[in-house]
């Protein structure tokens, strides 16, 4: 699956999907194929607060279990709610279906400069 | 495997079955000084909550539960990394012997000699078998030798001076303890890829020991059941920077009376008797971790370990001891069992138990490589890893295909390690398994195979027999279901 080009992306596997205030943050489909088969999401409640680049919650995969950290920082306003009961939604589209959490950021264009764009991002994975 | 009785299986809990006034025991008339309470604050406020239960409620709920086991005494468990042997059973009469059961870890030595003894040559045997003469048998389990091992490392450079030396170096497949071991030791991970034969990336490692390493931690054979084949460049290398080798034991099965440890240049090792020495283990426990060192490191070893004056025993500490890894002398009745069996198979025994563990693993590695894929298709030492990836693409996962195992009555291979293979089942069938169980498991595994493109859902839903079918283990994990709970009286004692 190509890296879509309509969101920015952490050098921890996540992504970010800009739209005014409210971000949505999932992880990519590379950090997918390296977890494999995804068994459970332990996302924060709506209303906690994250900062940007730090740890939000866990995915545990057959293989592992993987802290999240965000690439965005904010207010949580929303959680996947479908992940707790189908955590095999991140695996099937990590872009879409597989959406993680909504932040609401206040100073999101300063973040998302310090987030790469779809181009640097395969030139990352590219190299690991 | 079908459900180990007719009918439905009382899931009841002891407490649960409790009716109050049932007595399954009399106790007999008190023989001895009547002793006054303890203090008033150290008693409860309120009965015990225990089960009142009679004595063939007691017998038929703890038989149930042993036959709803599934064990190494009741079914094949090719459980790789795990070492799932066959236990013989006259260890156990050798560690319920009243000499070994009945002593107590604060008897006078005097008194135990026979135990000392026991401990003393043990301690000369895995000397012997790994080439590394230093031996404390006190760590409980593997990963508590490998932190020992690690604050032995540790130790050794601060005393030279040489306290910059905080980075231990690991290969990507490594066992999961050995990072954690190297962090709780206070030791900074630095991960060496693997090529693409599956072995270190020497060119790797060359470019990352300094002056810094402390330790270059290596399973041997590989967690991939991969010799070596650049193991000695491997720790000339590592000697050269300056930095100490560790062999996690975990695969010692592979090299038993073939190669020792200490001759390819391993500084300092654990070995788990409960793998390698066939003492039981799969239950939670107990196990035995015996941290193992060259002469050089032997110092440094924890205290205590057992001395021998002349003809007598006797607990010492190392000079430059670590200190205490638990509070007694290891898990004795593990050591019995090792030591006898052992002293059964001899030295000639031992290069067998590995010869005879490598033609096993090659023989179902040989026969399941064309339909499930291999992680590395060469000759491998006591463990195959299979890698079937094409079984994932039509939508079966290595988790199916573990849990259709269960319906054929076989334990499930270790899934999904090394990390660094796709669909990884690690299958180990080690020695003590005959050719027909080997014939039976390849059959098994090519009778699932067709269900695969037959019936995919009889395995996405198995198992089908056992008494619990397909479990959420995540949730059952992170969100458990606890039917006891406490009395309010225990959760008050603070």
């Amino acid at each position: 699956m190509a890296t879509p080009d309509d969101r920015r992306y952490s050098d921890e596997h996540e992504w970010a999907l800009f739209d005014g205030s409210i971000v949505t943050v999932g992880v990519t489909q590379f950090a997918t194929d390296s977890l494999g088969d995804v068994v459970y999401v332990d996302l924060p409640e709506v209303g906690a607060k994250v900062a940007q680049f730090d740890k939000f919650g866990e995915i545990e995969s057959v293989k592992a279990v993987s802290d999240l950290f965000s690439p965005i920082g904010g207010t949580i306003v929303e959680v996947n709610s479908d992940l707790m009961t189908m955590s095999e939604k991140v695996n099937q589209d990590p872009y879409s279906v597989g959406w993680l959490i909504k932040v609401e950021a206040s100073d999101a264009a300063s973040q998302l400069s310090k987030l790469m764009d779809a181009t640097a991002y395969d030139a990352l994975i590219a190299e690991e | 495997m079908k459900a180990p009785f007719p009918g439905e299986i009382d899931r009841r809990l002891l407490n649960e079955r409790s009716v109050s006034g049932r007595i399954g025991l009399q106790l007999q008339e008190l023989d001895v000084p009547e002793q006054p309470l303890p203090d008033a604050r150290l008693l409860r406020s309120i009965e015990a909550r225990l089960p009142e239960v009679s004595q063939p409620e007691v017998v038929r709920y703890f038989t149930t539960l042993s036959a709803m086991n599934f064990s190494i005494d009741t079914n094949f468990y090719p459980l790789g990394s795990c070492t799932m042997k066959h236990n013989p059973k006259v260890n156990e009469e050798m560690a319920f012997l009243p000499g070994m059961a009945s002593i107590h870890p604060n008897q006078p030595d005097e008194t135990v000699q026979g135990a000392l003894q026991l401990i003393w040559e043990l301690q000369q045997d895995l000397g012997e078998i790994t080439g590394l003469p230093g031996v404390c048998l006190g760590p409980l389990a593997g990963a508590q030798g490998e932190y020992s091992g690690l604050m032995i490392a540790r130790a050794y450079f601060q005393d030279r001076g040489d306290a910059n030396r905080t980075v231990a170096l690991m290969p990507d497949s490594a066992h999961g303890t050995n990072p954690a071991s190297a962090a709780m030791a206070g030791l900074e991970v630095v991960t060496v890829p693997s090529d693409s034969e599956g072995n270190v990336d020497v060119e790797a490692l060359r470019g990352l020991v300094d002056e810094r390493t402390c330790v270059f931690m290596l399973t041997l054979p590989s967690t991939l059941g991969l010799f070596e084949p650049n193991i000695l460049e491997i720790t000339n290398i590592v000697h050269e920077a300056g930095g100490l080798v560790y062999a996690d034991g975990a695969n010692l099965n592979a090299l038993l009376g073939i190669v020792k440890l200490g001759d390819l240049g391993f500084d300092i090792a654990h070995s788990n008797l409960h793998k390698t020495f066939s003492t039981p283990h799969g239950g939670g426990g107990p196990g035995a971790g015996p941290v193992l060192v060259s002469e050089t490191l032997a110092p440094y070893l924890p205290t205590p370990v057992v001395v021998r004056d002349a003809d007598t025993y006797r607990f010492g500490a190392p000079d430059k001891t670590v200190g205490r890894v638990n509070g007694f002398h290891g898990s004795f009745g593990v050591l019995v069992r090792a030591y006898a069996y052992i002293r059964a198979i001899g030295a000639e025994g031992m290069r067998e138990v590995s010869e005879n563990a490598i033609i096993n693993a090659n023989y179902i590695r040989t026969a399941l490589a064309g339909e499930f894929g291999i992680a590395a298709d060469r000759v491998c030492m006591h463990e195959c890893v299979l890698s079937p990836q094409a079984q994932k693409a039509k939508g079966v996962s290595a988790l199916d295909i573990s849990k259709r195992l269960i319906d054929y009555g076989i334990h499930p291979p270790t899934m999904y390690f090394p990390l660094i293979v796709p669909e990884a089942l690690m299958v180990e069938p080690t020695e003590t398994e005959t050719k027909d169980t080997l014939d039976r498991f390849i059959a098994v595994m090519r009778q699932i195979n067709k269900e695969i493109d037959s019936d995919p859902d009889l395995l996405h839903d198995a198992p089908h027999d056992t008494p619990n079918t397909r479990l959420d283990e995540a949730n059952a994990a992170r969100h458990p279901y606890l039917r006891w709970q406490p009395d309010e009286d225990l959760t008050a004692v603070g």
